[in-house]
């Protein structure tokens, strides 16, 4: 396989100019740069090297995985952790998870999955593990200067310039943790589900969980085998879905009607219909009804809630109001006494080493403007993998992100028209949504529907390839 | 090329599990070169590379497998399986490898591997004598064994002759032997022969070698030109020899042939 540069420590090479702040750089030619080796980062070197570019990849933890491998701090994963996609939806579409593995493997297995991924395609040559990325700068032709030192913030800082860089830096490790009114004053514990590991944690307590994502519903679930009482407070209603319907993995069942194109809004019904079949009317247990519709909210699949809240054993409590010392006061003026409170309310974003002008968010607020969630205007050899909330799995969504990268990134020089033209699409089409109406949320603007995002995808390759 | 990026009916009904065979050699000390595996075709299982072309694979530093697809050989029954149950198993055993493996299809394999190539970024595929089906493939099976395919064009059994299969070189008994092994594909996938769907392009553009012979009586030299052709290539042919290039009394020839080729491909060379 061609490869434009030798893997090779990216050491400073001394007869390359000095960036803006006269700090040497060290010039890796056509090699591309890729921030993270989470399933993201690890689809975007196998598709860039499998496409005979050179790639150096930078990893601040000391091993591959992200988010499913629970030795990292930032983990977000707890014990109990299993995909809440089924395999079919999960696994990257050229390397398939073993038929002997359950419709949704554990966490662990997942872990196992990536280092089998990374192995099989000898992958780990190319990543620096413990080595942070601090800065991305765009310089002259399009190329970009990459400053990293060693994870933990000693050492050096070095800089090197690449053709192309492919930030897939993850979304779910820095914990979005709302305030309240007397929080600070609160003499319970008060955590934010990534430090939540462990159900020993909630042994024998009186807890409280807030937020109805799918970490939320796991740990309220975990809390009703675990804890002396558990509420969950929530500030909408949902709908639960099982992992299960007619006999099948639940998205399973929902990709055979995307297959015959069966428009949302019979979908939604449908799902509606066999909800009220299985779960049923979720108010009699003092559930809130629903405010939107089915897939209007990230989907929850979780079979268990609502069968403990059946029992008993979760208590579905309203948005919290304020804290007291040893109280928590509820948005209908009930105050309930827990001794731990998990906050469940999710994770944000973030690209510190980037100026987030450059991702199209001129305004700071945290929400890039790109095409594709994945192509930023102006920057033809910037490519975010992984900002995506999909609907399913996320793995085949950075597998084509990665492809389609790959294939632009060649274009660039074998047919700089083509090149030309996806840039303008970039630039026009920029902000662009892939899914139904969602509610509006901190969540939800990154949401998408993977059937809209993967044929939008299919169609981008299509076009750049010469396609119709 | 023509990327299919939402595979929503592959998704809403996986392939179902079955048990499979898979026979291996591995050199006795790791060279770095990639894994083979061996696809046999219609009615054949893992045991027919099991006689000479693991071993003698592994001998040359190769990590050598073959698996039986389901139906075949000692793997799980599967009267029912289609083509794409087929493809299904070749890239779960490529995917449990630990390295990116070379597919080699043989016959009707060959035809397996070429849709497993859309589905797993192979190293290198080669694809011996390859059937890869079509209405020209029953006339050229009706017009050598009339007896043989009759039947399995009205979902019966696919027989094949020993005289179809081996050079007369290969002693009767070996002959013998090797044709009482033969087992028959699921009817679904037989059908699918004569008109299979056009695989979908091979992801990760690996190298494509065809190889075969002239006196082959299943696969006309015409056919080997054709598949090769579609790869942007020409076959390497082994003349006087029958269509069970691995089983044939001189088996050695074609699979130096194909490791000679692996060792000089950039892309299968050790360190690639
Ligand atoms: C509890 C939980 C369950 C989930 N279940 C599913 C599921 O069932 N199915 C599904 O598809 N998704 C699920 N997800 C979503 C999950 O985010 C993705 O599965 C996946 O981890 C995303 O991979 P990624 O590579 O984009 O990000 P990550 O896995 O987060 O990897 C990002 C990597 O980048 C590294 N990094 C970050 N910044 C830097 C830097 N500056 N320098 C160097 N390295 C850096 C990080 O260390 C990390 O290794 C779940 C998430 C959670 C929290
Ligand atoms: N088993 C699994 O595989 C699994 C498990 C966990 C997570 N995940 C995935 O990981 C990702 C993150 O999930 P997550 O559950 O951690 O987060 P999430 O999906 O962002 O959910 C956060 C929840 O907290 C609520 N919330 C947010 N801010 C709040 C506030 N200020 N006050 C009150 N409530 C607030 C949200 O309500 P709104 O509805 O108003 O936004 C939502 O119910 C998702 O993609 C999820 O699917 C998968």
């Amino acid at each position: 396989m061609p490869s434009s540069t030798d893997p090779g420590r990216p050491d400073p090479d001394p007869t390359v100019a000095p960036t803006r702040d006269g700090r040497p750089v060290s010039d890796r030619g056509d090699t591309v740069c890729v921030i993270g080796a989470g399933a993201s980062g690890l689809t975007a070197v196998k598709n860039l090297r499998e496409h005979g570019f050179g790639v150096d990849c930078y990893e601040r933890e000391t091993g591959v995985g992200g988010a499913w491998n629970w030795r990292h701090d930032r983990s977000p994963v707890y014990a109990s952790t299993h995909l809440i996609s089924s395999r079919p939806f999960t696994q990257f579409p050229d390397f398939p998870m073993p038929d002997s593995w359950p419709d949704y493997p554990h966490h662990s297995q997942l872990l196992s999955y990536f280092e089998r991924y990374a192995d099989h395609f000898d992958l780990r040559q190319h990543i620096w593990f413990g080595t942070e990325v601090v800065r991305v700068e765009p310089v002259e032709g399009d190329r970009w200067d990459v400053t990293t030192r060693s994870t933990g913030g000693y050492g050096p800082e070095r800089t090197s310039r690449y053709a192309a860089v492919v930030v897939a830096n993850g979304h779910n490790w820095s914990p979005k943790l709302p305030r309240y009114e007397g929080m600070e004053g609160f003499r319970g514990e008060v955590m934010h589900a990534s430090s939540y590991k462990d159900p020993a944690q909630l042994r024998g307590k009186r807890v409280l969980v807030v937020g109805a994502g799918n970490t939320g519903c796991d740990i309220a679930v975990e809390a009703a085998q675990q804890a002396s009482h558990c509420w969950h407070s929530t500030r909408r209603g949902y709908w639960y879905a099982p992992k299960y319907v007619l006999g099948r993995p639940a998205d399973q069942v929902n990709d055979t009607l995307l297959a015959l194109r069966v428009p949302l809004r019979v979908r939604q019904w449908l799902y509606h219909w066999t909800l009220r079949l299985t779960v049923g009317d979720l108010t009699r247990f003092g559930l809130p009804k629903p405010d939107h519709r089915v897939y209007e909210t990230h989907p929850i699949a979780n079979s268990q809630l609502v069968y403990y809240v059946g029992h008993g054993e979760i208590t579905p409590v309203p948005e919290i109001a304020r804290f007291h010392d040893r109280t928590v006061e509820l948005a209908d003026g009930r105050s309930i006494d827990p001794e731990l409170v998990v906050f469940a309310t999710g994770y944000l974003p973030r690209f510190e080493f980037l100026d987030p002008a450059l991702l199209g968010d001129e305004g700071g607020q945290g929400r890039p403007r790109l095409w594709l969630n994945a192509f930023a205007p102006g920057h033809p050899t910037l490519a975010v993998a992984g900002l995506v909330q999909p609907d399913s799995g996320i793995f085949t969504l950075s597998h084509w992100q990665t492809v389609l990268f790959a294939r632009l990134l060649r274009a660039r020089a074998a047919r700089p028209e083509r090149a030309a033209a996806f840039a303008q699409r970039v630039t026009a089409r920029a902000g662009e949504r892939y899914s139904g109406a969602v509610k509006d949320s901190s969540r939800h603007w990154f949401e998408v529907g993977h059937a809209d995002y993967l044929r939008a995808v299919e169609r981008a390759l299509h076009e750049l390839e010469g396609g119709k | 090329m023509t990327d299919r990026v939402m595979r929503a009916r592959e998704w809403a009904r996986p392939v179902r599990p079955a048990r499979r065979e898979v026979l291996g050699s591995v050199p006795q000390l790791e060279q770095g070169r990639p894994p083979l595996l061996f696809v046999p075709g219609f009615g054949h299982g893992a045991w027919a590379f099991a006689e000479h072309w693991l071993e003698h694979a592994a001998g040359r530093g190769f990590p050598a497998y073959a698996l039986s697809l389901r139906g075949h050989g000692g793997s799980e029954p599967a009267p029912e399986a289609t083509l794409r149950a087929y493809a299904h198993d070749v890239v779960q055993v490529a995917a449990e490898l630990p390295r990116r493996a070379v597919l080699v299809g043989h016959g009707a394999g060959a035809l397996v591997v070429g849709h497993a190539l859309a589905r797993y970024p192979a190293r290198a595929a080669v694809l011996v004598a390859p059937v890869l089906g079509g209405w020209s493939t029953l006339g050229a099976a009706l017009r050598r064994n009339p007896a043989g395919t009759l039947p399995a064009a009205f979902g019966g059994g696919l027989r094949l002759t020993p005289r179809q299969l081996f050079s007369r070189e290969l002693p009767d008994a070996d002959a013998r032997r090797y044709a009482d092994r033969l087992g028959r594909a699921g009817r679904r996938a037989q059908w699918a022969l004569l008109n299979p769907d056009q695989p979908e392009a091979a992801v990760g553009r690996p190298p494509v070698l065809v190889l075969g012979s002239p006196d082959d009586q299943v696969v006309p030299l015409s056919a080997l030109n054709r598949a090769a052709r579609r790869y942007d290539s020409a076959p390497l042919l082994f003349p006087g020899m029958g269509h069970d290039l691995m089983l044939d009394a001189r088996w050695r020839e074609p699979i130096d042939a194909l490791l000679d080729w692996l060792d000089k491909e950039p892309a299968t060379r050790p360190g690639a």
